[in-house]
């Protein structure tokens, strides 16, 4: 609340932004393509930190709204060859609508009972995808040409197969991102946000309209979550079933557990370090157990008891907690 | 007086738990500026009755008007910004949040939540000002002594700006210090506000209430001025277990 307060904000994050656009000059290709989609993931996690870390909702059914963006992108431009950019925007709509209805539906529960309603609505999308298998190839999946996702006219070429391109796009969508993200945690409906988390009763009788608030938060995590999918299917061409299983609702609230709830930056952090972590611990494993073929999930697994039990607040929780009470 | 419209009136209202008659036809009328007491002994539905007129709890039965309007059905935020404000009996404060964002919540409930943080401060650190509380505003709410959370309370529910302003039970566990400057605060609030009162301590009823409200098992006992009820039979023997005819 000092003076200097929102400036130091505001130049943390741009140093974050300005740092990621700076890595991709600096690491060795590889790491800028797991860097691309890293970020993309972050958009993701970004949105499931709005719902969870802010609102203080646990949704158990993310990977919907995520899977609702990569269709709602992927499929209009596969069968109906729809513009790449519409497409972006149609994904977007479809998990915005997604979390309105099953937020309407799952908001009328509290607790346990959302985390299951949640749950519950993300198997029926998870198995409708694979019930459609005829418009979605269910898990095999459909992969997009280069031809489908290049956007291309008199001014204009864009072309997301090429890696540079591809990273500048991941990383104007998380900077995007980012900072709807910042400005929403620093509003005022931030703040009621964190209210309903905190003492859901009390913001109601201080004359707030909780549900719709937390309906807003809904669908603001919903929209961010398939601007994710969107992003993901028209920058590495790909989508099936698989994005919509358990995995991907699990993941997102392990990304944001160990950067941190109700920070800006945990999602990236979190989602960065999981990423390396499992990639580690996959040739590891690989290396001390060969042919036992045995799989990442279980190392998330393992992740997400230790740090509940030890680690409840995350990184950048812990050092806000510690050192820099100022961290948004 | 008697062309004056109440600002409160509940007519015939009821809610009960089962077979519990928690309130138990009810009426009440309270006048715009007056300090009004609801006393009664434990499980008397005194909490029970405001959360009816708050909204917290639907009635059973009955109807609820607020300044002419009929607001029985309405929901408790709605009635928040009609100019109802309710504290609670359990200090309900947001104890992981700053002192200045507990009371920053009312203040841009009442401003409209779309306006800019900024704009808000200096209604913030009025309020804070008006309880004594401002030096403590970058602290964490949980971290106050509790008297100070209840003073708290006080300035989120006068940040909403309430035209009725429900005090339940507001000096239970504070010192006798601390319950004299309240009693002052509650005065000053007063001249601008109607106040319904829960109360257990009778000397801060006799200070403050221009009426009393006597609750019995969800009934109303008496009511009157404090000198009346002091000198009710009634309700000395409620409150004391004496029988009425002796």
């Amino acid at each position: 609340m000092r003076a200097d307060g929102p400036a130091r904000v505001w130049l943390l994050h741009a140093a974050v932004v300005a740092a990621l656009w700076a890595a991709q000059f600096v690491l060795p290709d590889y790491h800028d393509g797991v860097l691309a989609r890293v970020m993309v993931l972050a958009c993701f996690a970004m949105g499931y930190n709005v719902l969870f870390g802010y609102t203080g909702l646990l949704s158990l059914g993310h990977a919907m709204f995520f899977a609702a963006g990569i269709y709602g992108a992927g499929l209009p431009i596969y069968h109906y060859g729809v513009h790449v950019v519409p497409a972006f925007f149609c994904g977007i709509a479809a998990a915005a609508l997604l979390a309105l209805v099953a937020g309407a539906l799952a908001l009328r529960t509290v607790g346990v009972a959302f985390m299951i309603v949640t749950l519950m609505f993300a198997q029926v999308a998870y198995l409708a995808s694979l019930w459609q298998g005829e418009w979605t190839r269910g898990d095999e999946g459909l992969t997009l040409s280069r031809n489908e996702r290049i956007v291309e006219n008199a001014w204009f070429f864009l072309d997301p197969t090429n890696p540079a391109t591809r990273y500048a796009l991941a990383w104007l969508l998380f900077t995007l991102v980012l900072a709807a993200l910042l400005v929403i945690a620093r509003s005022p409906f931030g703040r009621v946000l964190v209210a309903i988390r905190e003492n859901e009763e009390r913001t109601r009788m201080l004359g707030f309209n909780t549900f719709t608030n937390k309906l807003a938060a809904m669908v603001i995590s919903g929209a961010m979550a398939g601007a994710a999918g969107a992003a993901y299917v028209l920058l590495f061409g790909y989508m099936g079933s698989t994005f919509a299983s358990i995995q991907y609702s699990i993941l997102p609230l392990l990304w944001v557990l160990l950067g941190g709830a109700a920070t800006t930056l945990g999602p990236l952090l979190g989602t960065l370090l999981m990423f390396y972590i499992a990639e580690l611990s996959n040739d590891a494993l690989n290396a001390w157990f060969p042919g036992a073929n045995l799989s990442q999930i279980g190392i998330v697994g393992v992740a997400l008891i230790l740090l509940v039990l030890f680690f409840p607040k995350g990184i950048l929780g812990t050092v806000r907690e510690r050192w820099l009470k100022w961290l948004p | 007086m008697a062309t004056v419209t109440p600002l409160l009136s509940c007519t015939d209202l009821s809610r009960h738990f089962g077979g519990l008659k928690a309130v138990d036809r009810v009426d009440l009328t309270v006048m715009p500026g007056e300090i009004r007491a609801i006393i009664g002994p434990n499980g008397a539905g005194k909490t029970t009755l405001v959360g009816l007129i708050c909204g917290r709890i639907e009635p059973s039965s009955g109807r609820i008007v607020f300044d002419g309007e009929d607001i029985t059905r309405m929901p408790a935020h709605r009635r928040v910004g009609r100019g109802i404000a309710y504290t609670f009996q359990i200090t309900s404060i947001y104890p992981r949040l700053t002192v200045f964002d507990n009371v920053a919540l009312p203040v841009q409930r009442m401003r409209g939540s779309h306006v800019a943080s900024r704009g808000i401060r200096s209604e913030v650190m009025h309020a804070l000002e008006r309880v004594g509380l401002a030096g403590e505003r970058d602290k964490l709410a949980g971290n106050l002594a509790y008297g100070h959370q209840r003073l708290l309370e006080v300035a989120m529910g006068l940040s909403l700006k309430p035209r009725l302003l429900i005090l339940d039970e507001p000096t239970q566990g504070l010192s006798d210090g601390e319950i004299e400057r309240f009693v002052a605060l509650v005065r000053e609030i007063g001249e601008q506000a109607t106040i319904l009162l829960i109360e257990h301590n009778m000397d801060v009823v006799m200070q403050l209430a221009e009426q009393i409200t006597v609750l019995n098992f969800g009934k109303v006992l008496a009511e009157g001025a404090p000198d009346a009820i002091r000198a009710n039979a009634q309700v000395q023997a409620a409150y004391l277990g004496t029988d009425y005819d002796d």
